[in-house]
């Protein structure tokens, strides 16, 4: 398998402040990934430095080996890079149908544009609800966003980085704000209409029961430093992460806190 | 139906009622509703900005520039009929609104109004201060021929009038089908959420740039048809009070329909018509009171009223 994305010594610094030290990776095609790392580990941040929110003080990223380091997120989204938001990035005044119509509009407009985007010649408007079939959300097509329930707009926000048919979805904490008894119910949802897709997958997770069921491999942030790499189960019995990421302090005293 | 082919029958059937209303119209009617659909032009304009997420209290410049480029034009380049001078008048408003709109799509929200406002003046400044375009008197502006009938002749009369309400049914039905399109759709998407747009790989400066050529080409249109209407231009049409009235048309009418904008300036110029009439000392009070009544009972402007009995009717 050949890696989709891939970063070199990725670094950034805010004043005294290195957010991600020298981060050096890549992700296989048609995997899903999980990355995970307490608060302020560097994972949001490097999604940001991948999708061209920011812009690297050093190393560099490539998608499907081309250079895009520093690339505008538009452009970046154009190559097939779509990411979903940890604070839902909807449009408040749109219907959710309306909503999607809006990624999927612009892909119509520029196909030549869209490198990325397996989208073809489907139409937006027959797409746009076969996305809100897939992620059960037809019963709020005609809602306007702002009234609906914050696991929905979740589920909005992530549908439209999906119906554009990207070749990689990143999800910032796509179970955050979400009550723990629905987490798996969504996670099946999700990841069950993105995979129908085969895309790949990149997602940063705060909580280890979603990531240990849902990834074949997982990344651990600490302090903007890759600590652990590897296959799930090996990943999160490593003791520096259990301790620096998991949060157990020592193996003895049983069980983690939540 | 569609909500497009609507509008597009509704505008159609206002067109019509224009037209056979004519020749019934007194000759002062006829002038107050050619200037209202004019003013309509640049509101029609504002509501497209509006939907972007945007207010400009600088409208006036694209008005003037119109207006000025009509009334030049016809002089320079010895343009004798009423029509080329309007696609004159929008194709220079929107060539200005190209080139500021470099700068002014980097801005949003109360700098953007700030730095429309600032441009307006700097032209109102300009035009006082050029003898050659007449200082503050400004200078006339006379069409001999409309659609090729001579202006004096019995069906030239109606000559302005026609042209304006051709225009106005054009844009509107023309700003409606944009709207409805995926790109005019991007519209109301950059004034929720910028940075998603952008995630969704548009440009959102590039879109704000385009709106603000197609408002300033309304504007343009709107200015020369005043130019044509009154006779005459002088640089208050820059003047911030003449952007401020845009604005309050705008406000009056709301962004619910293309419509809206035109029913609001007839509506607005009736008002101040009658107002002057019966209260010449303090008809800005009365105009004052018909916007506070507006904002606090209608926030969503005059066109919320049909919307709301559509909405009480299902």
């Amino acid at each position: 398998m050949s890696p989709i994305l891939e970063s070199r010594g990725l670094t950034k610094t805010f004043g005294a402040v290195t957010a991600a030290r020298d981060i050096s990776l890549s992700i296989e095609e048609d995997t899903v990934v999980g990355l995970i790392g307490g608060n302020g580990a560097g994972k949001t941040t490097f999604l940001n430095l991948v999708t061209g929110y920011l812009k690297p003080t050093a190393g560099t990223v490539r998608f499907q080996g081309r250079d895009i380091t520093g690339m505008a997120p538009r452009r970046i989204t154009r190559l097939g890079i779509c990411r979903s938001f940890q604070i839902p990035q909807v449009f408040d005044t749109l219907t959710a149908y309306e909503n999607l119509l809006v990624g999927l509009g612009i892909v119509s407009m520029g196909r030549k544009a869209f490198v990325g985007s397996n989208l073809g010649t489907a139409r937006p408007e027959a797409v746009a609800d076969e996305m809100l079939e897939r992620f059960h959300l037809r019963e709020y097509r005609d809602e306007p966003a702002s009234v609906l329930p914050e696991g929905v707009r979740k589920l909005l926000d992530i549908a439209m980085a999906l119906a554009v048919k990207p070749a990689i979805l990143l999800l910032d904490e796509p179970t955050s704000g979400v009550s723990a008894d629905e987490k798996f119910s969504l996670m099946d949802l999700v990841l069950g209409a993105i995979r129908a897709d085969k895309v790949t997958v990149l997602f940063v997770e705060h909580d280890m029961d979603i990531v240990r069921r849902y990834t074949q491999r997982i990344l651990a942030f600490y302090d903007g430093k890759v600590i652990a790499d590897g296959d799930s189960a090996t990943v999160l019995s490593n003791p520096e992460v259990r301790r620096l990421v998991v949060g157990e302090p020592a193996p003895e005293e049983g069980a983690a806190p939540c | 139906m569609t909500s497009f082919r609507r509008t597009t029958l509704g505008l159609g059937v206002a067109l019509l009622v224009m037209g056979l209303a004519a020749p019934l119209l007194p000759k002062w009617a006829l002038f107050l509703v050619t200037i209202a659909i004019a003013k309509g032009m640049v509101a029609l304009g504002l509501l497209l900005l509006m939907r972007t997420g945007l207010v400009s209290f600088g409208q006036g410049l694209y008005f003037a520039a119109g207006a000025y480029a009509a009334g030049v034009g016809s002089q320079a380049l010895d343009l004798g009929d009423a029509v080329p001078m309007v696609l004159l008048g929008g194709l220079t408003a929107a060539a200005v609104a190209a080139g500021l709109g470099l700068l002014l799509a980097r801005y949003r929200a109360i700098f953007f109004a700030m730095l429309s406002l600032a441009f307006s003046m700097i032209l109102y400044g300009l035009l006082v201060k050029t003898s050659a375009l007449g200082s503050t008197d400004g200078f006339n502006v006379a069409a001999r021929t409309v659609f090729g009938l001579p202006i004096g002749s019995t069906l030239g009369r109606y000559g302005v009038y026609a042209l304006a309400a051709l225009c106005a049914f054009g844009a509107a039905v023309g700003l409606d089908r944009y709207l409805g399109s995926y790109l005019g759709r991007l519209a109301p998407a950059v004034r929720d959420n910028e940075l998603r747009v952008e995630y969704m790989g548009a440009s959102v400066r590039n879109l704000v740039h385009l709106n603000l050529v197609i408002a300033a080409a309304m504007a343009g249109v709107g200015g020369a048809l005043t130019a044509l209407a009154v006779g005459h231009i002088d640089p208050e049409m820059a003047y911030w009070t003449t952007s401020g009235e845009f604005v309050f048309v705008a406000i009056l009418s709301g962004t619910a329909s293309v419509a809206a904008p035109f029913a609001g300036a007839v509506l607005l110029e009736l008002l101040r018509s009658f107002a002057y009439e019966h209260a010449p000392n303090t008809w800005q009070l009365v105009m004052g009171s018909a916007m506070l009544a507006v904002i606090l009972f209608l926030p969503e402007g005059l066109w919320s009223i049909f919307r709301r009995r559509r909405r009480a009717a299902t």
